[in-house]
């Protein structure tokens, strides 16, 4: 599978490896290249200096051929934007965005853009936690 | 009518000071409290603090009942954002969000929001319209000496066009630094080919401008 991940923070490089280290196509995206250093000696893809709201960007990243796109940069309106340009631009078939805002991950979910919230999920889990323990 | 402005930076500022002299209902939305405060102080208690892009606080600012909603913050995704969360969450009639890159124009349509204003564009248009052949422009004038940096458009009838760096003859003392193509910016080798409407960055020195537009445009 080829992978658009915009943002080089320490979940996109965590997710590059991941997949890196499954054998799949990764192509990562950053606007600053300090940001690059997160990313594991092993790791075969490739590690491009661009914007990911940009859409002559996302094409040099090889958005065209790719088979799913990840937004994970710090921010929100960020990810949304380059979510969109994925989906709606380049009709790439998977394309996910995390956002923070619960809120804005009820609108874009509704506008078709496959939203997590990190917020939400781990609230969740730290109360699962707690509950259990309480037992 | 009611007008919801979301960014109380300068445009922001001069914006909803004139609608407010049309005699307009406005509510600035900003993050900074400082902006914040001197909008309040200038223009009386019309500001709003917060995120534009947040439900909540498009919820708070009465988003509903608003004729004309305008995004003019500095970056493009928020403009965005909030435009969106405005049309599909509240139904605001009319939208208007502010670009920096151009390209965005485009883009923003298919997504939805269909008035832009690109103050890039328009200044753009602006210089091609005073300056509508004029092959050179000028950048940077460097204080410390003669030299320049310029900006060359190479026209298809060009007799660069396809010819590699090496080939050129440029004038001594003038070095091409950047090449703008539609696919991107490029840093040119002697190896890199010219291509019509091509854009050129380039060092020169003002006693030479003229030799190098003479190789660049071929007049």
């Amino acid at each position: 599978m080829k992978v658009v991940i915009m943002g080089c923070g320490r979940v996109g490089a965590e997710l590059a490896a991941l997949l890196d280290s499954e054998g799949h196509q990764v192509t990562v995206l950053d606007i600053d290249s300090g940001s690059f250093r997160r990313l594991v000696p092993t790791f075969k893809g490739t590690a491009l200096l661009g914007d990911g709201t940009d859409e002559d960007s996302q094409r040099k990243a090889g958005i065209e051929e790719a088979d799913a796109f990840v937004a994970v940069t710090q921010g929100d309106n960020r990810n949304v934007m380059g979510a969109q340009i994925a989906k709606h631009i380049f009709n790439v078939p998977r394309v996910l965005c995390r956002i923070y805002d619960p809120l804005r991950e009820q609108l874009y979910q509704s506008l078709g853009v496959e939203a997590i919230s990190p917020t939400t999920i781990f609230a969740q889990i730290l109360k699962g936690k707690l509950t259990k323990t309480g037992e | 009518m009611y007008i919801i402005v979301v960014g109380g930076g300068r445009l922001g500022y001069y914006l909803s000071k004139g609608l407010l002299s049309e005699g307009h209902e406005v509510l600035v939305i900003e993050k900074d409290p400082v902006k914040v405060e001197r909008i309040e102080e200038e223009l009386g208690s019309i500001c709003m603090q917060g995120d534009g892009c947040e439900g909540a606080v498009l919820e708070e600012a009465g988003s509903e009942r608003a004729g004309l909603f305008v995004a003019v913050t500095d970056e493009d995704e928020d403009n965005l954002v909030s435009c969106q969360v405005a049309k599909h969450k509240f139904n605001v009639p009319r939208i208007i969000a502010r670009i920096s890159n151009p390209k965005n124009e485009a883009l923003f349509k298919k997504l939805g929001i269909d008035v832009t204003v690109s103050a890039t564009n328009l200044i753009l248009e602006h210089i091609g319209q005073e300056v509508p052949t004029h092959p050179l422009i000028h950048l940077l004038e460097l204080k410390e000496g003669k030299h320049e940096i310029v900006e060359v458009k190479i026209s298809p009838d060009s007799p660069v066009v396809g010819k590699q760096l090496k080939e050129l003859s440029l004038p001594p003392g003038s070095l091409l630094i950047l090449i703008i193509k539609d696919r991107g910016i490029t840093v040119p080798t002697q190896d890199t080919t010219l291509e019509a409407e091509d854009r050129v960055i380039a060092v020169t020195s003002a006693d030479r401008e003229q030799a190098l537009r003479t190789e660049l445009s071929g007049s």
